[in-house]
């Protein structure tokens, strides 16, 4: 290993929930793996390692990514916000608050991920990005009204096969109160 | 039995008590805690559908950088026997089918390990294999038993004279592919040996069960074995036993001194972790011009694969469901060379219920009777095939519920006119049912000197809530504050508790846990001065005895699913619009968690009805659809807002709780409702699952061309 390292591996600084992390990584790593193996930072799951279930979304520069789709070394320099870096301390993002609060989970594989979508999901609509359900006179202008429809269409990159989604369109509901 | 009253304090419908560790990502599940020097490994599937491995270019592999080991049939541990031909994994050069793992590379990265895995050269010895499921195969076969234990034929009066007697006869055969369980957390384990034995964090649904089996496999004392499953990410029935990753992990554990960490690509679930095999189900009716039964046969056939017999237990429902004096329910199978099926939430209640409401629903407009009425016409006075009185039987109260919260009253029964442009509308129902099980299980219940409570047990939470619901148990028998009690369970230290699957872990578990606090709430009460010792007191409770009982009863739960879809014309899509289930399951221990059980059943139900779509290729030999982007689980915009009630029920005859399961009925009457309302909607009746529309639209233009 140590010999193909240099050939194999690169340097890179990550910014990973607010702090700056520098990293040896194979260039094959994914930014799934780099959290996962690398920072110990577990939340974030391997659902299908394929972009298919959506378990390993997080935050880069702010927008919603598969973590497996892309390789940690080609995020360098850039922002990462992990489903442990939504609470303030003690306090639950108030998504996270939604989510306890509504049984929007089961077994709670999918939802790290889900929450990382549903916090990117409302400065998506905050900032007035249209998705396949809304309706064309809404465009263009102000932020879009999150109608359980809206929530449904923009949720539906994170798969939960407990069948939770009644209840995580109820909470993304409450949250974007 | 102690009649168990609820406690006037306790919450109903408490919040999930490890809901804060899953929002977090703080709970770790079973790759989520990598111990110092781990390895990881990576599995090879066979390549081939049938033969022999006759030779694996291991020397190739072993030069490259970070690769420590290649376990083969050639070097792998021996195994002892566990009574489960799956996991008995790299023993010979057998491949029994494709996707059997043939192979496992261990090296010091998970790059490093998927690589060399990928560029494993294996040679094979391929022979004929037979993949092709049949309704007249010629190796089917009558089983002793189908899964469950369930007897595969019985036979009441005279089916065939009844048949031919009867003035309205039906005969209609449903087929539906595999489904997959595709939980979202693949099988996985981190696996260990050191002077105390193995240690295996492993995903499943039971870790005395995976204990028990690796002791056996290992040769090692159960004692010397330590599995953990403190959070598990679904498993619907596919991690119920054993799985390859834990043996896989433990062995190669073992043949290189270091801990091993495996984790299952999602593409090799399909072949690895059982699937519900495919079914071709015969559902004949014989009922006077009432509607009123008289003879009903369900004749299944279905396959399981050269490793293991395993038989979808489809036909069982119909032993329990409708008044039939004239009844025959047979299973057949053929052992193809396809991967083992096992349990898949309900198995047998989904499949079975599927082709027996769905020919409910056709007699019903046979005889121009509702289908709500029509099932109501044919409610039993005693399960018909045992002749036991039912302990309870709330089929026809959540029927009569469920139509009036759906507004089903009034329904124009006609199929077909219901349009709004392209768009075709319609509303189904179905009934559920499902059995009552229990099993035996050890709990313990320990009162420390600061007043507080921990109970043990070895349950597992899958995602039902059994963590939350399990200290209302306690609380409730020990009188005490719910957030007294701390209940500990998802390790194999704890006392021995059976797998959370057929619906029965709160029953089981909690059925122990109940006994230990009562006996430790009496312990406390007879000395109620005294102060307790800085131990703490301990009580065990073991429900062998009870959980053994037979019953002069049939014990089951029912249930009433509607539904109301949308059928585009044009493109033959179906969009389900409303989804309302109604249950009788005993008493409900938590609102809140079981109204989540029961719609996410009822999302699995309608994932088999519209999307869920498995093939078999026959010259590959291989489920073609192995991956989340091909085999097509319901995604958040697939699901309307679905509605989940329950009825009162109060049954003495279940346990202390007064509960049945809740984890499967959701899913049982769910696909028929759904395939029931689409013929309402467009007039078209097909009998194979998925309603997918590329097997929709031709039979709509059909329709629409016709004069």
């Amino acid at each position: 290993m140590d010999q193909t390292l240099s050939e194999r591996a690169s340097t890179v600084t990550l910014r990973v929930n607010g702090t700056d992390r520098s990293l040896t990584l194979d260039h094959r790593t994914t930014l799934l793996d780099a959290l996962r193996d690398h920072l110990d930072l577990t939340g974030t799951k391997k659902g299908c390692d394929h972009g298919q279930c959506g378990a390993c979304t997080v935050l880069l520069d702010g927008r919603r990514v598969n973590g497996c789709l892309l390789f940690a070394v080609a995020c360098a320099g850039r922002s990462v916000t992990t489903v442990e870096g939504l609470t303030d301390g003690e306090v639950l993002h108030p998504v996270q608050e939604a989510f306890v609060a509504r049984d929007a989970l089961q077994c709670g594989y999918c939802t790290p991920g889900q929450i990382c979508s549903a916090v990117a999901l409302l400065d998506e609509a905050a900032r007035g990005e249209p998705s396949h359900v809304t309706p064309p006179e809404r465009l263009p202008g102000g932020p879009v009204p999150l109608t359980p429809d809206e929530i449904r269409e923009r949720m539906s990159g994170n798969i939960c096969r407990c069948g939770a989604y009644p209840n995580i369109v109820a909470a993304i509901e409450e949250a974007a109160r | 039995m102690t009649r168990h009253e609820p406690a006037t304090a306790q919450p109903r419908a408490a919040v999930r008590r490890d809901a804060r560790q899953k929002v977090t990502g703080e709970a770790r599940y079973a790759v989520d805690r990598t111990p110092p020097g781990c390895l990881h490994a990576c599995p090879v599937p066979a390549a081939v559908a049938r033969g022999r491995v006759t030779a694996v270019h291991a020397d190739e592999i072993l030069r490259r950088p970070g690769v420590h080991a290649v376990l083969t049939h050639e070097n792998a541990p021996r195994l002892g026997d566990a009574d489960d031909p799956t996991l008995a994994l790299l023993q010979e050069d057998r491949v029994p089918h494709r996707g059997w793992f043939v192979a496992v590379v261990v090296a010091d990265t998970p790059e490093n390990a998927r690589a060399a895995a990928d560029a494993l050269r294996i040679d094979y010895a391929p022979s004929e294999h037979d993949v092709r499921l049949s309704a007249d195969h010629p190796r089917l076969y009558t089983p002793e038993k189908a899964n469950g234990g369930h007897p595969a034929v019985r036979e009441r009066g005279d089916f065939d004279t009844a048949f031919a007697a009867s003035p309205v006869r039906l005969d209609a055969t449903y087929t539906m592919g595999a489904l997959h369980n595709h939980p979202m957390e693949p099988h996985a384990a981190t696996a260990w040996w050191d002077d105390d034995g193995l240690t295996v964090y492993d995903s499943s649904q039971g870790a005395t069960t995976v204990r028990d089996v690796l002791a056996r496999l290992f040769r090692q004392p159960q004692q010397r074995i330590t599995v953990v499953s403190a959070y598990v990410g679904g498993g619907f029935g596919s991690k119920g036993t054993p799985r390859p990753p834990a043996v896989l992990a433990a062995m190669a554990a073992r043949h290189t001194g270091r801990p091993v960490r495996l984790a299952l690509p999602r593409r090799d679930l399909p072949a690895a972790v059982g699937h519900r095999a495919p079914t071709v189900q015969r559902v004949r009716i014989g009922a006077a011009a009432d509607g009123t039964i008289s003879a009903l046969a369900h004749d299944v056939v279905t396959q399981t694969s050269t490793v293991k017999e395993f038989v979808e237990q489809a036909a069982v429902p119909a032993r329990t469901m409708y008044t039939s004096p004239h009844s025959r329910t047979t299973h057949r199978v053929v052992a193809l060379d396809v991967p083992t099926p096992s349990w898949m939430r309900a198995p047998g209640e989904a499949s079975g219920m599927y082709a027996l409401e769905a020919a409910m629903d056709e007699l019903a407009e046979a005889v121009g009777v509702d289908p709500v009425e029509l099932r109501l016409r044919n409610e039993p006075d005693a399960e018909p095939d045992s002749g036991k009185p039912f302990s309870s039987r709330g089929l026809a109260e959540c029927l009569r519920d469920g139509a009036r919260r759906f507004g089903w009253a009034g329904r124009d029964p006609r199929p077909g006119v219901r349009r709004d442009g392209d768009v075709l509308s319609g509303t189904g129902v179905a009934a559920a049912t499902y059995p009552v099980l229990v099993s035996p299980s050890r709990a313990s219940a320990h009162a420390a000197p600061d007043g507080r409570f921990v109970v043990r047990v070895d349950a597992t939470d899958i995602g039902t809530g059994a963590r939350t619901v399990l200290a209302q148990i306690a609380a409730e028998a020990l009188g005490a504050p719910l957030d007294s009690v701390r209940v500990e369970l998802g390790s194999s230290r704890l006392p021995d508790a059976p797998v959370a699957g057929g619906s029965s872990g709160t029953a089981s578990w909690g059925w122990a846990v109940h006994k230990a606090c009562a006996a430790l709430r009496a312990t406390l009460a007879s000395d109620p001065g005294r102060t307790l010792p800085p131990e703490g007191v301990t009580v065990e409770a073991d429900t062998k005895e009870e959980a053994g009982r037979t019953y002069p009863y049939a014990r089951h739960a029912f249930g009433a699913h509607f539904a109301e879809v949308r059928v585009d014309t044009a493109t033959g899509e179906v969009r389900v619009g409303r989804l309302l289930g109604v249950y009788a399951v005993g008493r409900v221990l938590n609102a809140r968690t079981a109204r989540s059980q029961f719609i996410g059943g009822m999302t699995m139900g309608l994932g088999m009805a519209l999307t869920e779509h498995s093939t078999m290729d026959p010259s590959f030999g291989d489920f073609r659809e192995r991956d989340l982007a091909s085999y097509h689980v319901p995604v958040c915009a697939d699901v309307p807002d679905i509605e989940a009630h329950w009825v009162e029920e109060h049954d003495p005859h279940l346990n202390p709780m007064g509960s049945k399961g809740i984890g499967e009925i959701g899913i049982v009457g769910t696909a028929a409702a759904i395939a029931n309302a689409v013929h309402h909607a467009c007039g078209v009746r097909l009998r194979d699952l998925p309603l997918t529309p590329d097997r929709l639209l031709p039979l709509l233009t059909t329709r629409a061309s016709a004069p």
